[in-house]
């Protein structure tokens, strides 16, 4: 009897991790209903419009699936530090400047296609993992806190790249009266899988590299390195690794797939250029989207899809119901609360299971105190 | 001239220092009894917006026939109420259900934008709620009367004034009170807090709501001495600069209002060059100068007080200090060429000062060794 319940357990603790996160978006769906009523609509109507926006017809699902390849990429990042004991919150900032690193190769050099978009590729890579790396050497060499110095180089890197596409900015499209860059070179273009539609090539690197990331991270040394880091400097320091070299690293690969998914963005997406409020508010999607895809490479992708639903679904929400899309963050929030607060989750709906301790990263080591 | 672009310039140090004073307060006290609060950015912003709503609401409910002052006192007292409240679920995810500070920290500030821009894009945006107004400037006598120092310290608004008083307060309450030795010993130590008797998830819990009323007030400071208005994500990153205030000030008040009103001074800074009436590079050299030259007072300053003064350290100090005041007294004297900074880079004074001070100054200081902990009860 013990044995066949030894077997089982595998099976319950897989239909655990499914189970709570389903039920915390449930609970968070009921929770920003409430929020809707108070505004005066009908959630409803809001969440039918939601998943029709998402579901309804061939282009709703391609701009869902548009919509989840930045989140899987972004979200791969985020865990990955996470297991690195790393939070970055920088993903916003990363993509940011993966993007315009692209536009600057996309747009000036002359190259064929086989060439090009590889090379457009790589620049928002680099351009990422440069950016994310000087936080993560920050802390490796002066201890000064990741949280709060990505979302400083997140300012910063908002703030350059207003200028630069601004009034006479060096990027800024002579020719137009917005703030913008010019289009992309036919060249760097990510090819488009089904014609006359919009989508690209894009999710199928986003698929490729979650493989590649949960090889990295489970069946590599960097990643077993990685996660040692991650659970306990200390032992990691005994066990010679050199910890702050995999800080560095652990950052530059995670704002290098950010970059990553910025370049996608601008290559993948008509106008193939960078404008003003260029995909605001992928990196902070990609934070929930880790947590709730148990900062699992696997799982990442799942959670992506739905919050790639929810932000495709959003506007026709929006046009129907009167819910603004802002809606869609109280969202985000809830779920990831409801998430990381499962005891919640699991009081309400009388879920039993142990909690498993082994796996757990603490994210406040290195505050000054907390790390010891 | 300068003497008068100094004072304009300190003054609204001061000012934009506010918010990150109340903001590193509520860290403060979160921290010093072991709580992590990556929110208070979030807060912060549901403590602004609903100033803002709470003041305009009664003043449109009431018909306008109480005084100003009334309705944004009711504003402020909407601030801290939901600070208070935002605390309050952060204290309860992180203490009870444990769950890690900065995620608990991160739903806050998910929930903030989402509830501010979502309620903000419905009901105050279509009905064109307009603000009720800010808080008069109120001069104290006498005081206010000294040259320099009397419009630099006492020309403010309330709620200045009531900063200053909070900063001597907590620092008597933290450093000078059994009360500020339960919470330093819950934040450095739980086991042996629980061990003498002290509640230890009590009094975070009592730390972290009242740090949500000094949240509640850095929100409300900069609707109601301010703009008048709430804004859309209006607080833009001051939480964090608050957070960093607080590591570059050491965990105590003092310290944090020291390096707030260096954060304030460079934020003062952009602001100011926004304007275009001045030569940026002048004022450049003379802000570089006066950095150096209280560079060298401070440290002239602190190496008499530890009595490790010896003649080679007291000559590149005075090098400092002349160097400062030549530089001060010289730029009057030397025509600069007119170069404009972009504004977007003024604006990122603040935040790169942030990376600065954390890579400079956080293994130095020693925070409270408990903090991002959940206490388990043995």
């Amino acid at each position: 009897m013990d044995n066949l319940l030894n077997k089982l357990n595998p099976i319950k603790n897989i239909y655990i991790s499914v189970i709570v996160p389903i039920l915390a978006i449930f609970t968070a769906l009921i929770l920003s209903s409430v929020v809707i009523i108070l505004s005066g609509s009908n959630p409803l109507l809001a969440y039918l419009a939601l998943a029709e926006g998402a579901f309804g017809n061939l282009n709703n699902w391609i701009e869902t699936i548009l919509k989840t390849t930045p989140l899987i990429i972004g979200g791969l990042g985020v865990a990955l530090a996470f297991r690195g004991g790393l939070f970055n919150i920088g993903v916003e900032g990363q993509i940011f400047v993966g993007s315009i690193a692209s536009v600057i190769i996309g747009t000036t050099l002359k190259a064929p296609a086989i060439i090009h978009i590889p090379l457009t590729l790589l620049a928002g890579v680099i351009a990422g993992a440069v950016w994310a790396a000087i936080p993560g050497y920050l802390k490796a060499k002066f201890g000064a806190h990741e949280v709060i110095t990505t979302i400083m180089t997140n300012y910063i890197a908002t703030r350059i790249i207003t200028w630069s596409i601004g009034m006479n900015g060096p990027l800024r499209k002579t020719t137009s009266f917005v703030p913008e860059t010019n289009s992309l070179l036919e060249t760097a273009r990510l090819p488009i899988m089904i014609s006359d539609t919009r989508l690209h090539i894009g999710i199928v690197i986003a698929l490729i590299l979650a493989i590649v990331v949960y090889i990295l991270l489970f069946r590599t040394t960097l990643g077993i390195e990685i996660r040692t880091v991650g659970l306990n400097i200390t032992a990691a320091k005994y066990c010679g690794i050199k910890v702050n070299r995999n800080i560095v690293l652990t950052m530059a690969i995670s704002g290098g797939l950010a970059g990553l998914a910025g370049a996608i963005q601008v290559m993948g997406l008509p106008p193939y250029n960078f404008t003003a409020g260029f995909n605001v508010g992928y990196g902070f999607d990609s934070l929930a989207v880790a947590v709730l895809g148990n900062i699992n490479p696997i799982g990442v992708v799942f959670s992506a899809f739905l919050f790639g639903a929810m932000d495709s679904g959003a506007r026709l929400m929006q046009l129907r119901a009167k819910v603004p899309v802002d809606m869609i963050t109280i969202l985000q929030g809830l779920i990831l609360m409801f998430v990381a607060a499962n005891q919640i989750i699991r009081g309400i709906y009388r879920i039993q299971i142990q909690d498993k301790k082994a796996d757990k990263v603490n994210l406040s080591q290195g505050w000054g105190g907390g790390s010891k | 001239m300068e003497i008068n672009l100094i004072i304009g310039l300190s003054t609204l140090a001061i000012i934009k220092a506010a918010p990150l004073v109340f903001g590193a307060l509520c860290g403060l006290l979160g921290e010093r009894s072991g709580v992590i609060n990556i929110g208070i950015e979030g807060m912060m912003l549901i403590s602004a917006f609903t100033t803002f709503l709470g003041s305009a609401l009664f003043n449109q409910w009431t018909g306008g026939i109480f005084p100003t002052n009334l309705s944004l006192l009711v504003g402020l007292f909407c601030g801290i109420t939901s600070g208070a409240l935002i605390a309050a679920l952060h204290a309860v995810l992180s203490i009870h259900y444990k769950i890690d500070q900065v995620i608990s920290g991160t739903v806050i500030n998910l929930l903030a934008v989402g509830l501010t821009n979502y309620i903000a894009n419905v009901y105050i945006d279509p009905t064109h709620l307009s603000g009720v107004g800010v808080f008069p400037t109120i001069p104290i006598p006498i005081l206010s009367d000294i040259p320099i120092i009397g419009p630099i310290l006492f020309s403010h608004q309330p709620m200045i004034y009531l900063m200053f008083i909070m900063v001597i307060f907590m620092q008597y309450l933290v450093f000078h009170t059994p009360m500020g030795l339960r919470m330093r010993s819950v934040g450095e130590h739980p086991r042996s807090a629980d061990t003498v008797g002290i509640d230890v998830n009590k009094t975070r819990y009592v730390n972290v709501i009242l740090g949500g009323v000094f949240a509640g007030l850095g929100g409300a400071i900069m609707v109601l001495e301010s703009v008048g208005r709430f804004q859309k994500l209006m607080t833009s990153g001051r939480g964090f600069i608050a957070l960093a205030a607080l590591i570059f000030g050491g965990w105590t008040s003092t310290g944090a209002l020291g390096s707030a009103l260096l954060f304030g001074f460079s934020e003062a800074l952009g602001v100011r060059l926004q304007f275009g009436d001045l030569n940026h590079v002048k004022v450049i050299v003379i802000v570089s100068g006066l950095v150096i030259l209280g560079l060298g007072i401070f440290l002239l300053i602190k190496k008499i007080i530890e009595k490790e003064i010896s003649i080679k350290k007291f000559i590149s100090i005075s090098i400092l200090i002349v160097l400062g005041s030549i530089i001060m007294i010289g730029s009057n004297y030397v025509k600069f060429p007119t170069f404009s900074i972009p504004i977007e880079f003024l604006g990122l004074l603040p935040y790169l000062l942030t990376i600065f001070v954390l890579a400079g100054f956080v293994r130095r200081a020693k925070g409270p060794a408990a903090a991002g902990i959940p206490y388990e009860k043995q």
